[in-house]
């Protein structure tokens, strides 16, 4: 049962207001409880969390590098398993060092097995060192190495699949869940590292700062990502999908035109060909997980 | 007890004795004898410590780090490339004051690709934090993991050190090795006991970030760890004479020093070859001497001037050279002897697995003594364009 | 104060920054409508919204940064923004 009550990660820390990876972090120590080491990559958690000597975590902590969060944390469980102890290694990374950098030691770690969760906050980019595209920043949104401009509509590729790269390594759990759903969030941390092997879940953490939108949306933007197929909420066991969640689906245009990071899709002309190539990735989530809530009559 | 063994795996034999709880190392030629060893006795039970077969060498050290950092003791090996991978890690590993004892089997860095033996691996990491050890026999290679960790676990230290020796040369080679029993390893190299560790009964953060308000005081820190090292290397290498008889009290050696005109620098394997070629000389009537590094890191500088008083030349053997400029340990010896009117000659020998035979040493002593050096030794003119 | 070697921190430092200091706006918090539902504890990013004895939620101004989540997810709507007075 998760204690909903614990606080684990401490005020003080210098995040943005409205941080989504900051609400992150505090729903999963949440699910993970105190008996809990934290390794964390370089990013924007472990830089608001941690500037010597103020420190805003309240379980055993490491930072060592950009890009081997998991390697690290393949040593913490490989000790604890030999001094018998019982604690629950999680790693809480970003996209950067989760997609990109961190590739080789989370393929090396999930191949060899080892008990720890990995848990990605996504906010979508290089968010820490000022908003730059990484592998997870999705199709047509401007960053600052992926602008859009007189001759470019932004990122010119779709969101790599980390999740289903991770199953198909035999990862026993793996699941995607957002802040804006966070007993969701929750449960499905409290399941992780209550599972021998190694996990992974991937949740959607909206960024005000790097999306633009004010910080007080954060919530509802990251609504809007799930209730427009966009981000896929669901868990698999084994690899295969277990459990999905439905929604009556909006169009994707009401997801993108709150953004400032997907403006230029609206103004100074509408982009039809691009923001139909969204509304298609959307379509193609709904079929391919079954997304759609088959309603009794049809909509108005 | 005495046995005839491989250089790699006496040196597995001493880590074995250490009782590391967590081995994480990437195979690369010329370690993977050890890293082989040490798996082999994993499986039949006579090391009990989780092997970790990691992807990368940049995932070795990093594993070693998470596992330090747990209140593991830990053990990696790897050289050349690996280390060079590696190099980004050394430096957070000594950041971290995290104990962590590597074995580095010195081989040429890449390109061209070189599986033979030369020192600019561990030499190039020489600014990372990380001390220092360099063995001429694989006696040697094998006692200074002891010493290694014993140095490194210690509290007023707390950096991490290279056990470095020479690739192929002493790790592929036999020789008698006199190996200790688990009772004396016992009884010189402590239980591990962490100054820091991961626990929830006392919950620390490792590896924040410092701001410039507090960054410089953290390196200097690492600078007088770095200082204290010489006199525990110095106790520590006096008390495994006491216990075993052979005695590593020196930061460096001596050879045939005391009445040297001209007198050899040099570390690692072929040391031994200078000797000898001393020897010879000596019997010809030259008065030549070796002065013998055996700790690079941290640097024995007041050592050097000491054992050189008198000496009117001094011929460094570098095994490596800093392009563009000289190679790494003529230009600290250099610095070391500044104002002491003693001629510094640097000649870059034995790259990428180069031989050097007695004559070479023979040669060089005859071109420093005509004041000629600062140079590459040996070079094939044939081959060059 | 002395340097923890190896750049190490325990608990509880981070409540030197008092990161109240940054707020343009202020939540108030008007236990009217009320439902002690507890989204406005789950939600904030800080954690700085804390359950009383009377199970109603107050704000700990000293770290509130007024990024306004609690009052635009109170399902009751008994949140209001308030300029920060001078």
């Amino acid at each position: 049962m998760v204690d909903k009550s614990l606080e684990l990660f401490d005020c003080g820390h210098r995040a943005c207001g409205g941080c989504g990876p900051a609400l992150a972090a505090r729903l999963i120590l949440k699910g993970a409880g105190k008996n809990t080491i934290v390794v964390s990559p370089t990013g924007c958690l472990e830089v608001f969390s941690t500037p010597y000597p103020e420190t805003a975590w309240k379980v055993p902590w490491i930072h060592s590098l950009f890009e081997n969060a998991a390697a690290v944390a393949s040593g913490v469980e490989a000790s604890l398993k030999k001094q018998g102890r019982s604690e629950k290694v999680v790693v809480i990374g970003g996209d950067g060092a989760t997609f990109d950098i961190g590739v080789l030691c989370i393929s090396g770690a999930f191949e060899r097995g080892h008990d720890f969760t990995y848990i990605c906050y996504d906010n979508e980019a290089y968010m820490n060192t000022g908003i730059q595209r990484s592998g997870a920043t999705p199709f047509a949104a401007s960053t600052t190495t992926s602008p859009a401009g007189r001759c470019s509509t932004g990122n010119k590729r779709p969101k790599k699949d980390m999740p289903q790269i991770l199953a198909a390594h035999g990862a026993p759990y793996v699941a995607t869940a957002s802040i804006s759903y966070p007993a969701d969030l929750m449960q499905k941390v409290e399941k992780a590292v209550n599972t021998k092997g190694p996990c992974y879940i991937q949740v959607h953490a909206p960024c005000a700062t790097g999306w633009g939108f004010e910080g007080n949306q954060t919530m509802k933007v990251g609504k809007l990502a799930v209730e427009t197929g966009l981000s896929v909420m669901y868990e698999m066991s084994d690899g295969k999908v277990t459990k999905v969640k439905k929604v009556v689906r909006k169009p994707v245009e009401e997801y993108l035109s709150v953004q400032k990071r997907f403006r230029h899709l609206f103004k100074p002309v509408r982009r039809d060909a691009e923001i139909a190539q969204i509304q298609a990735t959307a379509d193609r989530n709904a079929e391919k997980y079954g997304l759609d809530i088959k309603l009794k009559k049809p909509r108005e | 007890m005495m046995q005839f063994m491989e250089g790699s795996y006496a040196v597995a034999d001493a880590v074995r004795l250490c009782r590391p709880q967590v081995v994480s190392a990437y195979p690369i030629t010329p370690q993977t004898h050890i890293v082989e060893a040490l798996a082999d006795m994993v499986a039949n039970c006579t090391l009990d410590a989780e092997y970790i077969t990691v992807e990368s060498e940049f995932s070795a050290l990093s594993a070693c780090i998470g596992a330090s950092a747990a209140g593991s003791r830990v053990y990696s090996a790897t050289t050349s490339q690996g280390l060079a991978l590696m190099f980004e890690v050394c430096f957070n590993v000594a950041g971290m004051r995290l104990p962590i004892v590597m074995t580095i089997v010195n081989r040429a860095l890449s390109a061209p690709l070189s599986i033979w033996n030369d020192q600019q691996d561990s030499i190039s990491l020489r600014d990372s934090g990380w001390m220092q050890l360099y063995a001429e026999d694989n006696q040697e290679a094998t006692d200074l993991h002891y010493l290694a960790y014993r140095v490194a676990e210690d509290h007023q230290i707390l950096l991490p050190i290279f056990v470095c020796f020479d690739g192929f040369i002493l790790s592929h080679t036999y020789e008698p090795v006199e190996t200790l029993t688990q009772e004396q390893a016992d009884a010189y190299v402590p239980a591990f006991s962490p100054y820091a560790k991961l626990d929830p009964a006392d919950p620390i953060s490792f590896g924040m970030f410092a701001s410039p308000d507090y960054y410089m005081e953290f390196r200097y820190e690492m600078d007088r760890a770095m200082d204290r090292a010489k006199e525990r290397i110095v106790q520590a290498g006096k008390e495994f004479g006491k216990q075993f008889g052979r005695d590593y009290s020196g930061l460096i050696e001596g050879y045939r020093l005391d009445d040297a005109e001209t007198a050899f620098v040099a570390m690692g394997s072929v040391c031994g070859t200078v000797k000898d070629a001393i020897d010879e000389m000596r019997a010809q009537g030259r008065k030549v001497g070796l002065l013998r590094i055996r700790c690079y890191r941290p640097f024995p500088g007041q050592e050097i001037v000491k054992a050189l008083q008198g000496v009117q030349r001094v011929a460094v053997l570098d095994k490596n050279i800093s392009l563009g400029s000289k190679g790494a340990v003529g230009l600290e010896v250099k610095d070391a002897l500044y104002g002491s009117g003693i001629s510094v000659f640097d000649y870059i020998v034995g790259l990428g697995g180069r031989d050097m035979k007695k004559s070479d040493i023979a040669a060089i002593a005859a071109m420093a003594e005509k004041g000629q050096g600062d140079q590459f030794y040996g070079l094939r003119q044939e081959v060059l364009r | 104060m002395a340097l923890n070697i190896g750049c190490t921190a325990r608990p509880g430092k981070s409540r030197s920054n008092r990161t109240g200091a940054w707020r343009v706006f202020r939540p108030v918090f008007k236990h009217d409508k009320c439902t002690k539902c507890g989204i406005c504890a789950l939600v904030c990013p800080e954690g700085c919204v804390e359950e009383r004895e009377d199970e109603f939620y107050q704000v700990n101004y000293e770290f509130c940064k007024g990024c306004a989540l609690c009052a635009e997810e109170c399902p009751a709507e008994d949140i209001e923004m308030e300029q920060e007075g001078k």
